[in-house]
Parts: structure tokens; C-alpha cells; sequence
């Protein structure tokens, strides 16, 4: 994965609480199976008219957020559905960080495996980030959400900090321990204390 | 500590946990079916990009399958799904892949209990939100992402912070007509869709005790609708036969201790209760269903894992013996073998004789993909458990939620009522 050192961009207000996945990426999209191009579709019954044109009132289709990497959600955001799908649509759309009130657990989760930042943040900050037409940095290393001169800190586990910082990936994380795991495995089947 | 944080220290080998620990917890049983599980595979072909070898599971006696939601194949793709699937079993050795057309097969969550693939105490995760149903059976039960699953059918472990629990007392046995999904959707209501991030909801008191085990996993099962981590009921005797029925009696049972914590608890009496629907577009917009006796429906849906087990259908039936459907009204149990035992008892006899439509297990229509789906405009009363926006069919479609007696009744009628109104 590539990995979030800073990112500098203009942030895309999507001004709905409980915005479930169901409305991240619909169903019909769920049948394919690799894990990339689900961008076009992402809030694709938001997005576009009957025909496949764009919606000119959502706020995805506004041009000046074309090449947002950050999208301001509002509280309880990817409720819902487990799909992971949620997830590598907001990415595969450019999108390498949300910040909410608050998210959905499974859907926090899946952010981090597939490198994307989810960051809590308070009701007057958001709120506050909603109001601003100015461009977000986000520093992960600091912590920061520089805004207007204005700096916030936020906070975030520290392995989900170095899966992030480092680009890794979940299971190749622990897969970079498969000796041990193997010799591990070989000492438990010789041992009369084996369970298997 | 209580039933959650025993199982989870049994799990990671502790003595306590407390809650926001974070721990590494061995895991028993994983569950995907023919959405996440084409979605790990994705995940393996990427990892196999970048050189790793996946030769093996850690253990796949302890992986089922099932095949649920684009069954009976609903097109191409999901047909070329399901072969993906198979192959994928076959490769890594799973032997409990249940496949519809072939015996048993029905929803994930339903097969999770009425096949005794998960037991008490035991840390149980799927690649569906709803894995929380099968909490009601006294297990640990949680629903992961495509990723975190395929990391632990390689590993066996995954971490889990020490969800919070909230205990939810229910005083005294739900009146006729009051069944478990009002009591959920009135929790829902007073909670909110986040009341339960990432906390346990646990279920007890003596209206518990009265409950069925059916009864009590549609409680667990919306848990996931209040964005809760989990949803657990302490086993007890009903819970030994339910299990003893299907042939399970080896397992090692996890009781909270007497002087269990919890973050918070509230109290229902259920002589308070009334029949609740949850309004579009929320499974908290919650009023009682007497309120909304003006609405008009085009469709009546008894199904899902939610309101489609034995004893929903036999609500339903109770409510449409000798009488005749006014709208659009489709049956369809949440397993074949729950569809048979309703054949047995004269259910579908009843349905059909009634001119509702009985179809076979899927979760097609309850996420809007196929078998089903709702036209523009149209109206639904369901026994399903989501009334997002689109989430049954069209995007401008209406889905109002509710117990199996209420949307038989409205069934009837037309229009939503309460099942005590049926003369």
C-alpha cells in the first residue's frame, strides 16, 4: 500500500449523519471481485442520474473537489453493511482520509487495511472544517489537522500509525514472521501438550 | 467480569481483561459466504501478487461457507461467483461449504444455529455485520472486513479491543402479540443507530429467560443495526436442548461473574411493550405500529435472518390462517431446513392458501439485489432489519420494519397494523 506520511488537499463536505454503506457502494456492485475500480460507482445513487449522467446538485460531481483526497463526513459514518467494498471505493475515488464525529466499527477498521485514514474528530472542529474553503494538511506523523493556520491534533493507535506511515499491510505484517510461525508450529505437533 | 470479557480472556489466555484492552484472541469458528468470500479471495490474489505464498489455512474444519445472498444465482456474475467459491473450498480443504441446491442451505446467520456451527463460549467471527446473531447462543460472535477475515483464516487470531458492555434487563414475559423484534426496534429507538459502537449489547432479566432461542436471536441480530460490536445472551437450559437437538453437547459454557460490571443498564418492562414499526429511512425512527394505520403498502416480506426462522413463520401463519393477502406477500424461511419443518406443520399450506408466495432461502431481496426488489415509489412492511434508502430494491422505494405479526396483519389489510386489530 502507499504509504500516508502528509497529505494537502480540499476537503469534500458530504453533509448527511449515518451515511451507511449501503449508499457507499450499492449492492449491485458487490459481485466483483477484485478489489479495485469500485471508485465510479462510490455513492453511486447520489452521483448520478437514471441516464448515467451526473448529478449536478451532489456535491461529488462539484469540479472543484475533483481531486479531493479528503472527505468530511458526519457522525456514525459507514454504518451498516460489513463490505469492505466501502472502503476501496473512497480509495480507488482518491480519497485517503475521512473525518467524522464518528464511524461505524467495522467500516473504521477496514479504512486502516486498505490505507485510508479515519480520524474522530470533536462537533466544533468538524464543524469548523465544514466551514472553511480552504485546504486541510493532515500530518501523520505530528498527529495534525492544519486548517487556517490553525492547528488540531487528533489521535490514532500506534499500530494502525505505523500500518499507515509504513504502507503496510495487515497480513504481510505477520507473514514477515513465518519462520518463527512454521518452527512454532513444528514445536506444537512434536509436543505432547498439541492440540491438533 | 462478565460473559464477554471471560470469553475473551479464556480466548487470549488472561486471567482478567478489562474493557479497552487490547488483546490477541484465539479464534474458533469463521464464517464466509458469496460476498466476502469472493472479497477474500481478492484479497489473497493480491497478496499472491506481491509473492506471498498462501498454501494453506490455519485450519479449515473451523471455516464454513455458506451461499446466501446472490442465490439462487441472480445472474452471470453471481452464478460465476458461486464457482469461485467451490473452487475455493476445494483448494484449501473446507469441507462445510453449504450449497443451495444440495441439501441444507439458507442464510449464514440462520445456518450458524440451526446447524450447531457455533457453540457457547466460543469466539466466532464472519465476514458479514450480522455475526452478532449468534451471540444469543453465549458466544462471542463479531462481524470483521474482507481483509481481517482472510488475515484469520491464515493466523486463527485477531485482536479485539475489550468492547464496554450495556445490559439490557427485560421484566417479566413480552404480552401476545409482542415478539422480540419490537422490543429490539424500541431499543434501537431509544439508543440510536451508534447507541451500541463498539460496546456488547447483552440480554438478560427474566423476560430473557421466557424467550425462546429463536426469540432471542433476532435481539442479537440488530444489535448490529445500533452499530453495537457484538450482542450476547448468557446460555442457559433452553439453550442445552436447542443445541443438544442438532447434536452439539461438547462444549465448555462462560458465565459472567456475580459481580459482573457494566458500563450501563437499562431496564423494560415488558407489559409496556406495544408492536413497533421502524419508519424510512432508519431502524431507529421507531413508532408504535398502531400510529401508522393510514399507510398504505404495496408489499408484505416475511424473510432474512431476521425474521424468517420457525417461529416467525409460524407468527405469520397464525395471523394468516383462513384469511387472504390484499397486497403482495412473499414467504421465504431463512433456511431449507426451517422451509421443510414449515411444510411439516402445514405452515406453507397455510401461506400459500392465504395467496402469499413461498420462496426459497436467500438474502436477495432484504438487500435489494434480486428475488424481489422494490419498484419506485413502491411500499414495503418487512421482517427484514435495515430500511436504509434503496436498501430493498429503488433508491425512492419505502421499507418499514417489523415483527412478523405486524406485517402479516398488514399483509391482510393493506395497510400497516397491529396484529391485536385483526378481527
Amino acid at each position: 500500500m502507499e504509504p500516508f506520511i502528509t497529505i494537502k488537499s480540499i476537503a469534500t463536505p458530504l453533509d448527511k449523519v449515518n451515511v451507511d454503506t449501503d449508499q457507499i457502494i450499492p449492492k449491485q456492485f458487490l459481485k466483483l471481485v477484485q478489489k479495485t475500480g469500485f471508485g465510479q460507482y462510490l455513492f453511486y445513487d447520489w452521483r448520478y442520474e437514471k441516464d448515467g449522467t451526473e448529478k449536478k446538485d451532489f456535491v461529488l460531481n462539484e469540479p472543484k473537489y475533483k481531486n479531493s483526497k479528503i472527505l468530511l463526513a458526519r457522525n456514525n459514518f459507514g454504518c451498516g453493511s460489513s463490505r469492505e467494498h466501502a472502503a476501496w471505493a473512497l480509495l480507488d475515488f482518491g480519497f485517503r482520509a475521512v473525518l467524522s464525529t464518528s464511524f461505524a466499527d467495522i467500516f473504521y477498521n477496514n479504512c486502516f487495511k486498505n490505507g485510508i485514514l479515519p480520524i474522530k474528530v470533536n462537533e466544533q472542529v468538524l464543524q469548523k472544517l465544514f466551514e472553511s474553503r480552504s485546504e486541510i494538511e493532515i500530518d501523520l506523523q505530528k498527529q495534525t489537522i492544519i486548517n487556517d493556520d490553525t492547528s488540531i491534533s487528533f489521535d490514532i493507535e500506534p499500530h494502525w500509525k505505523k500500518i499507515l506511515l509504513e504502507g503496510l499491510d495487515d497480513i504481510a505484517v505477520t507473514l514477515q514472521h513465518n519462520d518463527e510461525i512454521s518452527k512454532y508450529e513444528a514445536a506444537q505437533r512434536n509436543s505432547s501438550l498439541g492440540v491438533s | 467480569m462478565n460473559i464477554t470479557e471471560k470469553i475473551l480472556a479464556r480466548a487470549s489466555g488472561k486471567t482478567k481483561v478489562s474493557p479497552d484492552d487490547v488483546i490477541f484472541a484465539n479464534v474458533d469458528k469463521v464464517m464466509v459466504h458469496d460476498v466476502s468470500g469472493p472479497g477474500v479471495i481478492a484479497v489473497f490474489e493480491k497478496l499472491k501478487k506481491t509473492g506471498m505464498k498462501i498454501e494453506k489455512l490455519w485450519a479449515p474444519e473451523k471455516v464454513w461457507v455458506a451461499e446466501d445472498h446472490f442465490v439462487p444465482a441472480a445472474d452471470k456474475i453471481s452464478a460465476q461467483n458461486v464457482v469461485l467459491l467451490t473452487q475455493f473450498t476445494k483448494e484449501y480443504g473446507i469441507e462445510k461449504h453449504f450449497k443451495y441446491g444440495m441439501g441444507q442451505y439458507g442464510i449464514c446467520h440462520t445456518l450458524s444455529h440451526e446447524e450447531a456451527m457455533v457453540l457457547p463460549g466460543e469466539v466466532y467471527v464472519g465476514g458479514d455485520s450480522h455475526t452478532n446473531t449468534t451471540g444469543a447462543l453465549g458466544a462471542f460472535a463479531a462481524g470483521l472486513g474482507h481483509t481481517d477475515v482472510a488475515y484469520v483464516l491464515l493466523n486463527g487470531k485477531i485482536w479485539f479491543k475489550v468492547p464496554e458492555t450495556i445490559y439490557f434487563k427485560l421484566n417479566g414475559k413480552l404480552p401476545d402479540y409482542v415478539m422480540a423484534k419490537d422490543l429490539i426496534l424500541k431499543i434501537i429507538g431509544d439508543i440510536g443507530t451508534d447507541g451500541g459502537a463498539y460496546k456488547t449489547m447483552q440480554f438478560g432479566g427474566s423476560g430473557i429467560s421466557e424467550m425462546s432461542v429463536e426469540e432471542r436471536l433476532t435481539l442479537t441480530n440488530m444489535t448490529t443495526e445500533a452499530g453495537a460490536k457484538s450482542g450476547i445472551i448468557e446460555p442457559d437450559q433452553k439453550i442445552r436442548d436447542y443445541l443438544a437437538q442438532r447434536g452439539a453437547t461438547n462444549y465448555s459454557e462462560v458465565h459472567g461473574d456475580p459481580d459482573a460490571q457494566y458500563e450501563k443498564t437499562y431496564e423494560y418492562e415488558a407489559s409496556e411493550l406495544d408492536p413497533i414499526v421502524a419508519k424510512p429511512f432508519s431502524p431507529e425512527n421507531i413508532t408504535v405500529a398502531r400510529e401508522l394505520s393510514s399507510v398504505s403498502l404495496d408489499k408484505a416480506y416475511i424473510g432474512s435472518c431476521t425474521g424468517a426462522k420457525l417461529e416467525d413463520l409460524r407468527a405469520a401463519a397464525k395471523i394468516l390462517k383462513g384469511r387472504k393477502v390484499k397486497i403482495r406477500t412473499e414467504v421465504l424461511p431463512a433456511a431449507i431446513s426451517i422451509f421443510r419443518k414449515a411444510m411439516d406443520e402445514g405452515l406453507v399450506k397455510i401461506f400459500m392458501d392465504a395467496g402469499a408466495m413461498v420462496g426459497p432461502p436467500t438474502c436477495g431481496a432484504c438487500c435489494g439485489a434480486h428475488m424481489g426488489v422494490l419498484a419506485k415509489d413502491e411500499v414495503c412492511i418487512s421482517t427484514t432489519n435495515r430500511n436504509f434508502p434503496g436498501r430493498m430494491g429503488h433508491v425512492e422505494s419505502k421499507t418499514y420494519l417489523a415483527s412478523p405479526l405486524v406485517a402479516a396483519a398488514s399483509a391482510i389489510t393493506g395497510k400497516i397494523t397491529d396484529p391485536r386489530d385483526i378481527k
